[in-house]
């Protein structure tokens, strides 16, 4: 009933240019950002924050960057596990290089460094497109992984190849490390999703948003209409690699503390963002959200039910959880193409003419 | 009529000077050569058609001067100074904007983003400005939605602007796709069949939209058109093509009395 414009005039282009257009939607932004910020950290468990926020706010930033390559751009990339893996590995030689640099400088620069490297990677799909392209970027997920685990500068000539995060504290709270707080450690990852979040719903509906869309719809078109495709492609893998290599740093730094690059950032870990942003949603923030929600809460909510609820063995829950989360993403590229961004835009769409539909 | 007056049409608008000139343009794909040796003019603020039978040449024509094809001999002149081999981005910066025989929308976008991407050559805030938003990026997007929103009352296409294009039906896809082109402000606009596949009703309104354009903005429009009837009412010149080659150029008056062309159109009897 409340749901819906009737009444709420918009009288500037930049008040229907806004994100929420529709108020109540507005405050329920506004709600989920006070949840979010203060009450959470207030009740944070270890396990809720190990096994449920982290992974979950970290994918989200890994998968609103895929989803600007892939679902804004259309440029198919594979390499997210290899790019994830730069942003890890920068954070650690920063970290133990320069043990005066704060966190946040230190997230920023791998993500920056990891936008070089992914615009580098880049520069083939100026001549090639679709499943070509894919394998391109395949290429890349292969060898960053083979770089970091054969050159042993890049783990400081650790015996067991592993890197891991030393201590590291802002504002007197340790954020890496054994001794970081859950709660800390949450705050420091929901700065970065918040900030990052904003950062690219602006760019998105903005003029280079727009040029990059153009591109995914008819790149022939986009050019001769004035969109110059090598400065709309290459801005689209540097973002979406500086998003991806921030995530890489803190699923390092903040989440694991300590990475093999195989096992952390190997080709599973393309794939698994990949199947984030199609269940969520190709060309929608939201849906990166909720693909990253939906792939990281559905195993642990599957192993309570089996393991703790039904008392199965582990082994044979996590066997029965794989088979049914292949099943649902089938299931849900079957019912809805457009992933859970496009559910969610229906309702929305019907919630608007409730109760009266015609 | 010689190259740099203006002179005035019986309707009361003037024609100046040449704004775009073509010499000697021909263009070859491997053995096949689609253009040969064609020159033609193009004054400021006129309406000039290229018609032709199928095959002709003339999408090839206009794809020379979008810069999508680089000819291997012949220039291409524009605004009095000789044109390098071009990028189409490049060339659409120049003010020359154009529109597609089949339409060629962004159809996972809305026709308010469709117009909006059209408006891009006039938007300069840096990446970090727009990731920004607050500032210069929005300042920008508001100035030019005043601009897409003209161009949406101009075309009546306002009910629609938040519509996908994907939804939409062909002749409106065709008006959205003016509107695009339109947004650039362009000095030249290139309209490749603007009225395939409309029903006369749909004809008569972009034909009046085409006119308007001319009017009120000033805007020199090239354009290919198989309908006869249109291309003699609306034009002021005439190129004529067939096989690649020019066999006529003039007012439609002349065109329609050339006998090269009556063959061309027509056929000939050889005896």
């Amino acid at each position: 009933m409340f749901y819906r414009e009737a009444g709420d005039y918009k009288t500037s282009y930049a008040q229907d240019n806004q994100t929420f257009p529709i108020a109540f939607d507005r405050y329920r932004y506004y709600f989920v950002v006070a949840v979010g910020f203060a009450l959470l950290p207030f009740v944070m468990t270890d396990y809720l924050a190990n096994a449920i926020l982290l992974p979950f706010l970290i994918y989200a930033i890994a998968a609103i960057g895929l989803n600007i390559l892939v679902g804004y751009c259309g440029q198919v990339s594979l390499g997210t596990g290899g790019f994830m893996a730069v942003g890890a590995y920068t954070s650690y030689k920063l970290m133990t290089a320069f043990p005066w640099m704060d966190m946040v400088s230190v997230t920023l620069l791998s993500g920056l460094m990891t936008a070089i490297v992914g615009m580098a990677f880049g520069l083939p799909s100026l001549r090639i497109k679709g499943f070509y392209l894919a394998v391109a970027t395949l290429a890349a997920q292969f060898f960053l992984v083979w770089l970091f685990n054969r050159v042993p500068w890049f783990f400081n000539y650790s015996a067991s190849g592993q890197i891991s995060a030393p201590e590291r504290s802002m504002f007197g709270w340790a954020i890496t490390g054994p001794a970081a707080n859950p709660s800390v450690k949450y705050l420091f990852c929901l700065l970065f999703v918040f900030v990052l979040a904003w950062l690219a719903r602006n760019l998105t509906r903005g003029s280079i948003g727009r040029q990059w869309m153009s591109i995914r719809d008819m790149d022939i078109a986009a050019e001769i209409i004035g969109v110059n495709p090598l400065r709309a492609k290459l801005s689209a893998f540097a973002v979406s690699s500086f998003y991806v290599g921030i995530a890489g740093s803190l699923f390092f730094t903040v989440y694991l503390g300590a990475v093999e690059v195989g096992a952390s950032f190997g080709i599973q870990k393309s794939f698994l963002v990949l199947f984030m942003i199609i269940i969520g949603g190709l060309g929608s923030i939201f849906g990166s959200f909720a693909g990253a929600a939906f792939m990281v809460l559905l195993p642990v909510a599957l192993t309570r039910i089996f393991a703790d609820g039904f008392g199965w063995d582990t082994a044979l829950a996590r066997h029965i959880e794989f088979v049914i989360v292949g099943g649902l993403i089938m299931f849900f590229l079957i019912v809805e193409p457009h992933g859970l961004a496009r559910l969610w835009a229906l309702a929305k769409e019907k919630l608007r003419l409730w109760p009266f539909p015609y | 009529m010689d190259g740099q007056t203006s002179t005035v049409t019986p309707d009361g608008r003037t024609i100046g000077g040449v704004v775009m000139e073509m010499r000697n343009i021909t263009l070859r794909f491997g053995g096949v050569i689609a253009i040969k040796d064609i020159s033609f003019d193009v004054r400021h603020g006129e309406i000039r058609a290229i018609i032709g039978p199928n095959g002709a040449g003339k999408s090839s024509m206009l794809n020379v001067i979008s810069g999508f094809y680089n000819p291997q001999e012949g220039e291409v002149w524009y605004k009095g100074e000789k044109r390098k081999p071009m990028k189409p981005y490049q060339v659409a910066r120049q003010g020359i904007a154009r529109t597609f025989q089949n339409i060629a929308l962004f159809d996972g976008m809305t026709v308010l983003d469709n117009i909006m991407t059209g408006r891009l050559n006039h938007m300069k805030a840096s990446i970090l400005d727009q990731a920004i938003w607050w500032g210069r990026a929005e300042r920008e997007e508001v100035a030019n939605r005043q601009k897409a929103e003209e161009v949406i009352d101009f075309l009546e296409i306002q009910s629609i602007r938040k519509t996908p294009v994907g939804r939409l039906p062909y002749g409106l896809k065709k008006r959205v796709e003016l509107a695009r082109a339109l947004v650039a402000e362009p000095e030249i606009l290139l309209l490749d069949e603007p009225m395939a596949g409309m029903n006369v009703e749909e004809k008569e309104d972009m034909c009046r939209f085409i006119l308007d354009v001319n009017d009120e903005f000033g805007t020199t429009i090239v354009l290919i058109e198989h309908d006869m009837g249109v291309v003699m009412d609306i034009s002021d010149r005439v190129v004529v093509m067939d096989y690649g080659k020019k066999i006529g150029d003039g007012v439609p008056d002349e065109v329609r009395n050339n006998p090269d062309v009556i063959d061309a159109y027509l056929g000939v009897a050889h005896d």
